[in-house]
């Protein structure tokens, strides 16, 4: 035992911890509440939800990465793990670290052979206890969950007035389930004190880094900005991982969207019979005025191609929520990627090109969710906002949301009755300023004037139906120049500049943002020092392509398996593919720093050292 | 083909509606169908509907699929925005469209093909939604614009020329419109003007989802007299079980009807649904006996026309849903944005 003290990790705020439950079991809110408690103590967490394509039964796991130094993408690896789930046992503890610690359920006993003899083991009689102090199954199983937590808080001298305190604000108004949380909690608390060393070598200790941060899923927030952006009808078709954006959509209107007097709602939210549909209806309610978004992921994309192709054609302002998921097909629909770029950026047939935006976390999903309906207003073309499941389903630590009181809806070029009274010229695809983008009316603006015919196929510039190729080429032509205004309009990229000058650059995007952060310092711990651009739109701004010209390689880190980043760059910047090197993380697991600085570190290793290994005799 | 605008000379003489428009505000440009294709009459009895129930041209909305029958759009009501979608999916367009402006009269143009094929999911969808509009296939039996392919309503054993015999089951869409809870269903026939425009009359006065099926021979590729969506076929097996005056609020209530064959019916917006009942028996209240009436009726080889049933008092989709009075498309900022005040609170829930 001495021995293994001695090699046991030691580590203060900073640690990562795993549950491994069985799906269905009511671990969630326990293991949240855990994450939670960790915030309340000043401490940066985040956690991540691993779960399978099921509603009960199979395996499901939560990562809580603890970090005081505030990096919080997914480290990999696992200091301690929280072993509920005896379907999983062995993959449980190989995960863990040597030195690491396993807690788990000793009321039945196991075999030596089923343990690692470099980890700590700590075994809690669970069931036991439960057995004890509850007669009722359900209850044994729940607070199961919450005597664990209570153990937990003991070994890594967590602040159990934090842990009370949110168990009290979890159940406002159904006070009579306060207590016996309570004591569930003491129940695996005492059993630690009285029969453990408390604390391990992994400790919490209370210290002021979380500040005014919020806890919040990227789905949460993304619906609320599209409350905040005015939007009025949600269509959709439930896929995971988006769901949760359009229930959480329906969650904020209810709250914020009832008419004070009438309790009527602003707002109409279908779920529709097919993805086909959900999308028929955003583009049908767009075109008549509404600020109207679908909520789906890369299988609903697909069957949304048609409708897409038409909304750019017809110039109709659409806002597509893809959080994006292991594809192709149904794939990992439980697991992350951000393997759709290229077939938002280029969906439908014939020739279209999509304003995509890439929010790095909940906060900017807030932000770009309400901005996405200026944009679409603004362009008159769809515009997607890409999410994917690490930034929609777990929560995140991050700036509280703000929003301007000045900011005012951007309702784009609408041709108003007094404009036409007063004779304006309408003509729906009249390029009147010469940024591509045209004026368009509403269905009953008025009585005589500015009524058009919208259709999908070709038509001049005042919407009359024609077949004639250079009536099809001026538009097409337009659409072009339209895309080149909204280079102007999106997200501009953020570069930051390392503190020695470099050669090298890395572009990335999205989920990676985290672990590019903590991978940067690790690589110029090791000397390695890097440029780095985060592309926040599409299509891309000039400084994208400035940056890569200022750079002899740039790497570009991205979270799928066909480099799709560094494909569009390369075709829209017409840059020497050479000059852009993938770094490809695409297992399902959101991107870890390890991997970038292992991936970077590998390549430039070899590049400082070639020269001299060819050399040699 | 070029855009043909018809010359808008008024002769002084034109009767006006109630509005002060005459006829011809309500045309759209001139059709490029083929001559006598039954769609054009559809065309010409909306024109009448819309002219003579006043209704304001621009607070009409048209939205179609892909089709022959999903062009006519353009060839009526000329001052209405339309949108022509894509194929099979004009349901949800509409759908959308009357989310976004509840004030609007939504007028559906679908093929046989549009709906009963392709489209056959949206087509039931978007009446168990109860979406408020009127739904109008025109109905010949195959693809016009592919070139006379069959479509999913077309007669078993019925020919393509010099093509195979369609062995599939036709499907009967008011029978399913009934079945899916539609709150208006009726059908007709284009050649029958007397029937067909009091009919999509009563169908826009009605608020709900109002299906009408109209048969509709395609003069290029299904007008041979065994067809049953040919213009011989339908004269001769064409079984009306009422016929239909519109009565509006404003207009004079004259009796001059026995009864016994007459039956009043009141919609929501007070306007009247006189029915000259043709068969006694036929009771347009009765989903179910209307449903089983309809399919004696196939049995015989007849093709039942007329209002077929009505719901006069439904809901539709934005009283189901609880949405306000007023379009979603008219409200501001301020009714929609909960501002920084209320992010204070939510901040403060996440932490
Ligand atoms: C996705 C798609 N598939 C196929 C077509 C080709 N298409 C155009 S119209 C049509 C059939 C139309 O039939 P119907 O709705 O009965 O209209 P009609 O011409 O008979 O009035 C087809 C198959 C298309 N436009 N879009
Ligand atoms: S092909 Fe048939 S449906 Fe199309 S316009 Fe000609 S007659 Fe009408
Ligand atoms: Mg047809």
């Amino acid at each position: 035992m001495d021995g293994l003290s001695r090699l046991s990790i030691e580590s203060v705020n900073d640690f990562v911890i795993k549950f491994a439950n069985v799906n269905g079991s009511g671990s969630a809110s326990a293991n949240a509440l855990f994450a939670k408690s960790v915030l309340r103590m000043g401490i940066p967490a985040s956690s991540r939800n691993i779960f399978p394509s099921n509603i009960q039964g199979l395996p499901t796991w939560y990562e809580v990465r603890i970090c005081e130094k505030g990096h919080l993408g997914r480290r990999g690896g696992v200091d301690i793990m929280v072993a509920m789930n005896p379907q999983t046992w062995d993959e449980d503890l190989a995960e863990i670290e040597p030195g690491g610690y396993l807690f788990y359920d000793s009321t039945k006993p196991l075999p030596p052979s089923k343990f690692r003899d470099d980890i700590t083991v700590i075994g809690a009689p669970l069931t036991t206890i439960c057995n004890r102090e509850y007669n009722d199954a359900r209850q044994r199983q729940l607070f199961k969950n919450i005597i664990y937590l209570g153990a937990l808080s003991a070994l890594l001298n967590m602040d159990v007035a934090a842990i009370e305190q949110l168990i009290s604000e979890q159940f406002r108004g159904r006070d009579t389930l306060i207590r016996p949380n309570l004591r569930a909690l003491n129940l695996g608390r005492e059993w630690a004190l009285n029969e453990h060393e408390c604390p391990i070598g992994l400790r919490l200790e209370r210290v002021d880094k979380v500040g005014d941060q919020i806890f919040i899923t990227g789905n949460d927030a993304a619906a609320l900005g599209a409350v905040y952006g005015g939007a009025t009808v949600c269509a959709w078709y439930p896929i995971t991982p988006s769901s949760s954006l359009a229930e959480a959509f329906s969650n904020h209107c209810r709250r914020y969207r009832a008419d004070p007097e009438t309790k009527k709602k602003r707002y109409a939210i279908i779920q529709a019979e097919d993805e086909l549909s959900s999308i028929g209806m955003v583009v049908g309610a767009a075109w008549n005025g509404a600020r109207a978004f679908t909520a789906t992921s890369g299988p609903g994309i697909s069957l949304m191609q048609e409708f897409i192709g038409l909304a750019y054609f017809a110039e109709i302002p659409a806002v597509i929520f893809d959080v994006q998921r292991g594809s192709p097909s149904t794939g990992m629909p439980t697991r992350t990627q951000q393997a759709d770029i290229l077939s938002c950026a280029f969906a439908s047939h014939g020739d279209t090109k999509h304003v995509l935006l890439f929010p790095e976390d909940p906060r900017e999903s807030f932000l770009f969710a309400a901005e996405a309906f200026d944009l679409a207003d603004r362009l008159q073309t769809p515009v997607f906002v890409m999410l994917d499941l690490d930034i929609g389903m777990n929560d995140w630590l991050v700036a509280p949301l703000a929003w301007d009181e000045n900011r005012r809806y951007d309702r784009g070029k609408l041709m108003t009755a007094e404009q036409l009274d007063a004779g304006v010229e309408f003509g729906r695809y009249l390029d009147v300023d010469g940024d591509g983008i045209p004026y368009r009316t509403l269905p009953g603006t008025h009585p005589t004037r500015g009524a058009f015919f919208t259709r999908g196929t070709t038509k001049d510039r005042y919407a009359r139906y024609s077949e004639e190729g250079p009536d099809y080429v001026d538009n097409m032509q337009r659409l072009l120049r339209k895309f080149d205004t909204a280079k102007r309009l999106v997200p501009r990229p953020i570069k930051r500049v390392a503190r020695e000058s470099t050669r090298y650059g890395a572009i990335y995007f999205g989920s990676t943002s985290p672990a590019m952060a903590e991978a940067l310092e690790a690589l110029e711990e090791r000397g390695i020092h890097l440029d780095t651009l985060r592309v926040r739109a599409y299509p891309f701004h000039e400084d994208v392509f400035d940056f890569v010209a200022g750079h002899d390689r740039v790497f570009v880190v991205e979270q799928n398996r066909d480099a799709q980043l560094r494909t569009l760059l390369a075709i829209d910047g017409e840059i020497d593919p050479a000059r852009l090197v993938p770094i490809l993380h695409y297992d399902g697991t959101p991107i870890t720093a390890r991997f970038i600085v292992k991936a970077i570190g590998d390549i430039l290793d070899v590049v400082t050292l070639a020269p001299l290994r060819r050399a040699l005799p | 083909m070029t855009y043909i605008a018809k010359p808008r000379l008024h002769h002084p003489k034109l009767p006006t509606n109630a509005l002060g428009y005459t006829h011809r505000d309500y045309e759209g440009a001139v059709s490029t169908l083929c001559a006598g294709c039954g769609h054009d009459s559809i065309s010409a009895a909306i024109i009448q509907a819309c002219f003579e129930l006043s209704l304001p041209p621009h607070k009409i909305a048209k939205l179609s699929g892909i089709g022959c029958s999903s062009k006519t759009p353009t060839y009526f009501l000329g001052k209405s925005h339309g949108f022509n979608s894509v194929h099979g999916r004009m349901p949800s367009v509409l759908t959308g469209a009357n989310l976004a402006n509840r004030d609007l009269v939504y007028l559906g143009i679908s093929g046989d093909g549009d709906s009963a094929s392709i489209g056959l999911g949206q087509f039931a969808h978007c009446l168990r939604r109860a979406v408020n509009m009127v739904y109008v296939v025109e109905n010949n039996g195959v693809y016009g614009l592919t070139k006379g392919q069959f479509s999913a309503t077309a007669d078993k054993g019925s020919k393509v020329r010099r093509g195979p015999v369609n062995t599939d089951s036709p499907i009967d869409l008011v029978a399913l419109a009934l079945q899916l809870g539609a709150s208006f269903v009726g059908r007709s026939f284009s050649g029958d003007k007397r029937q067909l425009v009091p009919l999509i009359k009563a169908a826009i006065e009605h608020r709900g989802a109002a299906f009408i099926d109209v048969i509709s021979p395609c003069v290029a590729f299904n007008n041979n007299p065994e067809s049953t969506k040919s213009f011989d076929y339908v004269r001769a097996h064409n079984e009306a079980v009422n016929r239909l005056d519109v009565i509006l609020e404003r207009d004079e209530i004259t009796a001059d009807y026995a009864p016994g064959t007459v039956e009043t019916v009141t919609q929501h917006d007070g306007s009247m649904l006189r029915l000259h009942k043709l068969a006694p028996d036929y009771d347009p209240h009765d989903r179910i006996s209307a449903m089983a009436y309809l399919q004696q009726r196939h049995a015989e080889g007849e093709v039942v026309t007329g209002l077929l049933f009505v719901e006069p008092d439904s809901d539709d989709l934005h009283a189901l849903s609880g949405t306000v009075e007023i379009p979603l498309n008219s409200l501001d900022e301020a009714e929609l944005c909960p501002g920084p005040a209320a992010l204070v609170q939510f901040n403060a829930a996440h932490r």
